[in-house]
Order: C-alpha cells, then sequence, then structure tokens
C-alpha cells in the first residue's frame, strides 16, 4: 500500500511517519503532486497557524489538490482544521471540505482553572458515526492538543467535551478527519490508524 | 472530561536514565527508551526527558537519543536540558519530540519563550520553573537550584504565559525528593492565577500526595521520577487510586 503524507510548512509530521512505520507502513513524506494523487492512502498531519499555513498550500496549488482528492484521506489537528470552511485563526477561508468552521476556546472565568487554554491532555471520544471508528472506541481515551475547534454539524464522526461538545472527528466521503493526535493517543490512536489504512477503496 | 495527567520525568545523564535526591546525589537507574515504553505500557500520559547535566556543562541537548525515544513512544512526550536558541528546539522537533521544556535560558532571555511560540506554537513550549521558598518568597533558582535569579515565581510563571509558554512545569526546591508532599498551596496559587496547564513537580512519596496535588493543588498534571523508577509506586495502581478518590484519570 503507497500512504503519502502531505509534506509543507507545518509541524509535527515525523511523529505520524513514525507511528505507521510501527504499524508496518512504509509512507512517502512528499509535496509531489503526482505521488500525492497516486498513493492509495493520505494523510494531512500538522501543528501550526492556519492563516499561514493556508497561504503556503495557495502557494504552492495544494489547497486544490487536496479538496480534489478521491481515495481516502485523513487529516490530523491542523489538517482538520484546515479541512473546514473557515478559521477563526488569522480569519481565514479554508478548503471547504466539511462544512463545519473553526472557533477559538474561550476562557470562561468560572470555569477555571479546571479549563485551561489549550485544551491539552487525554479526553474522551464519543457518539462515533464512521468507519474510521469501531465498537471497542467508544469513550476512549485520546490526546489532544488545540486551543481551535471545529464546531458540531452535519459532518461531525465523534464527539468531545470542553465543556462544550466539539467536532472531535468529521467525516464526509473519502474525507475523513480527527482533532486528536492519534500518533499519540497509544494504543486507541494506533488501532484508529489501523482501521484508516484498512477502508476499502477501489482506485 | 479531560482527565488528570501523571508524567514520570527521566533525567537523562550520558544517555542514561538518572535521579538525583534533591538533584545531587546520583545514582543510575536504566536504558531511557525502554524505560519510556515501559511507562507507556503501565499507561504514563505523558514523559518528560530532561537532560540534567546539560544546561550545567554546556551540552547540546540529545537529538539521537530523542530519535528513538520518538519512533518507540506512542504517547507526548517533552524533552528539555541545554535548549538556548531556536536552532536547538528545530533539532529536537524534527527529531520527534512533541514539547520542549526551557528553564534557565528563559531567565537568561526571556525574549525566547516569544520567538519559540511564534516559530513552533505554544503547545511545543513548556516554561519549567524551579523555585525556592525563604521567608513566604518563591524565587526561581538557576542550574539545578544552584544559582537564585531574583525572580519571583508568579509574576515569572505569569510573565512566561503572556509570552506564549503553552504549559507551565514548577518544581518546588523544597519539597523535591522529600517525598513528604507537593508545595500544594503555592500549586493551588499558580493554578489560579495561570490559564494555561500546570503541570506540579517535587514532593511525590504517596498515592495521597497525587490525590492532594489535584484537589487542594489544583495541578492539571503531576510528574515525579523516583518513586516511579524504583517501583514504590505502579502507574496502574496510582490510577486506580485517584480514579476511586473521585478524579478524572485515563
Amino acid at each position: 500500500m503507497k500512504v503519502a503524507i502531505i509534506k509543507y510548512n507545518a509541524g509535527n509530521i515525523q511523529s505520524v511517519d513514525y507511528a505507521l512505520k510501527r504499524l508496518g507502513v512504509e509512507a512517502s513524506v512528499t509535496a509531489d503532486p503526482a505521488e500525492i494523487r497516486s498513493a492509495d492512502r493520505v494523510i494531512f498531519p500538522g501543528v501550526g497557524e492556519a492563516s499561514t499555513t493556508m497561504a503556503y498550500l495557495k502557494n504552492h496549488r495544494l489547497d486544490q489538490l487536496i479538496a480534489e482528492l478521491k481515495q481516502p484521506v485523513l487529516g490530523i489537528c491542523l489538517g482538520l482544521q484546515l479541512m473546514c470552511r473557515h478559521s477563526e485563526e488569522g480569519d481565514v477561508t479554508c478548503l471547504g471540505i466539511f462544512e463545519e468552521t473553526i472557533k477559538k476556546f474561550k476562557l470562561q472565568q468560572d470555569l477555571l482553572p479546571a479549563m485551561k487554554v489549550p485544551h491539552m491532555g487525554w479526553n474522551t471520544i464519543s457518539n462515533l458515526k464512521s468507519n474510521l471508528f469501531d465498537q471497542t472506541l467508544e469513550d476512549q481515551y485520546c490526546y489532544f492538543v488545540h486551543s481551535y475547534y471545529a464546531t458540531v454539524g452535519k459532518d461531525t464522526a465523534a464527539l468531545c467535551s470542553y465543556p462544550s461538545p466539539f467536532s472531535a472527528a468529521l467525516q464526509r466521503d473519502n474525507f475523513y478527519a480527527v482533532q486528536f493526535h492519534p500518533e499519540k493517543s497509544g494504543k486507541v490512536g494506533a488501532r484508529i490508524l489501523e482501521n484508516f489504512l484498512q477502508l476499502s477503496f477501489q482506485p | 472530561m479531560l482527565s488528570k495527567r501523571i508524567i514520570p520525568c527521566l533525567d537523562i545523564r550520558n544517555g542514561q536514565t538518572v535521579k538525583g535526591i534533591n538533584f545531587v546525589n546520583i545514582r543510575e537507574v536504566g536504558d531511557p527508551v525502554e524505560l519510556g515504553r515501559q511507562y507507556s505500557e503501565q499507561g504514563a500520559d505523558e514523559l518528560v526527558f530532561l537532560d540534567i547535566t546539560a544546561t550545567h556543562e554546556g551540552r547540546k541537548t540529545f537529538v539521537e537519543l530523542v530519535k528513538r525515544i520518538a519512533f518507540n513512544l506512542n504517547i507526548p512526550f517533552t524533552v528539555g536540558g541545554g535548549i538556548s536558541e531556536l536552532k536547538d528546539a528545530d533539532a529536537l522537533l524534527s527529531a520527534g519530540a512533541d514539547k520542549i521544556s526551557i528553564n534557565s535560558s528563559a531567565i537568561k532571555n526571556p525574549r525566547l519563550i516569544d520567538d519559540l511560540a511564534l516559530h513552533f506554537g505554544s503547545q511545543f513550549v513548556v516554561v519549567a520553573i524551579d523555585a525556592k521558598e525563604e521567608n513566604n518568597h518563591w524565587e526561581a533558582t538557576m542550574h539545578g537550584g544552584r544559582i537564585p535569579t531574583g525572580k519571583e515565581l508568579f509574576s515569572w510563571a505569569k510573565e512566561a504565559e503572556n509570552r506564549g509558554a503553552g504549559e507551565i512545569l514548577f518544581t518546588s526546591m523544597n519539597h523535591d525528593g522529600t517525598k513528604n508532599g507537593f508545595a500544594n498551596e503555592a500549586l493551588a496559587h499558580l493554578s489560579e492565577l495561570l490559564t494555561i496547564p500546570l503541570i506540579a513537580s517535587g514532593g511525590a512519596g504517596t498515592m495521597e500526595h497525587f490525590s492532594e496535588m489535584f484537589t487542594l493543588g489544583k495541578a492539571d498534571a503531576g510528574l515525579a521520577a523516583s518513586i516511579f523508577h524504583f517501583g514504590e509506586i505502579a502507574i496502574p495502581d496510582l490510577k486506580s487510586y485517584l480514579r476511586n478518590a473521585g478524579i478524572c484519570v485515563r
């Protein structure tokens, strides 16, 4: 199986590559359009700032390329956010694959010191609605680090609460995305990555 | 619900894990990669690897070890020691570190926090503060507690947050190595002052100490070393103890 990890100006791509290697999969970290288009699976990871990253994707014509992919695509963290319609971070129009929008967690004085920003640590995912997940994953803990979140809408494939519900995962057609870091979420995360690799797909 | 985190800390010297009692007497306790993997299996939520001699001897950090850790570990980990400029941080990020921790270098050059946050994001920057209390005054120290800095703990922690730190790791030098419990009063004050997560360190001796640190000290995460390394407290036991005490853990 050919797995492409999209290489762009965002951080922490290395750990996704390592997580796949632990599952016995050699991925290529690439920005080459032909290589990305011909892969069986595409992973769009990332940690960074939304508006500068979107500008980079546009300059390198990766925005259109990603939106037109037909094989299973998995966005992770910033990847999920960039696949949405709009982000409050730098007030930027994103790829628009999902209808949901990205908002910032607001600090609420009455909820401090329990609810800090960023939302950092292990939290549960629930209401799972995607073949990315299976029954064993309901209410399992995943590792999150983020200050912005996707609203809940019709593409929502998993919920998390902090303290209100937000989209922990999104799915539309061949596009999958998770806000948490499966590559850092222990056995639960490894299972989600395996599920993604095992999705059925005929090119 | 967001769970409270348990974080074993592995102090590294010459590629081996060590733990100093009050940062002075040092004895070796094993291979960091193997220990890290064991902790992950046992349910540790994160790990911290500190190159404890790096600042003191002016050594740069241990990128090759970090690569091995990143490859073998499926939970987040922070590395610290000897990070004084952007390129040190960049090398560690490329090697697979999730976060870096800066301590003395941030005190000497607070702008470093701004620069790191700007380049790599706040989530990547942990500011560690080793502080000592004397006559009700908490002062940050440098170089493993050896050098006073003139910086008051609470204002320095808030400044670090304002400059873009993503987390504060506070070690009480009065409590570290004593196994008499965490500095809960100072922790609670810090936690109420900060809007970013707080990691408590120094003083863990019993499971009850962790429960007090989360309830009285209001910390988001608890860090300890020797009690885990020497098997005095097993992480699965600690987690079930905390769960029974009504604290949300994974």
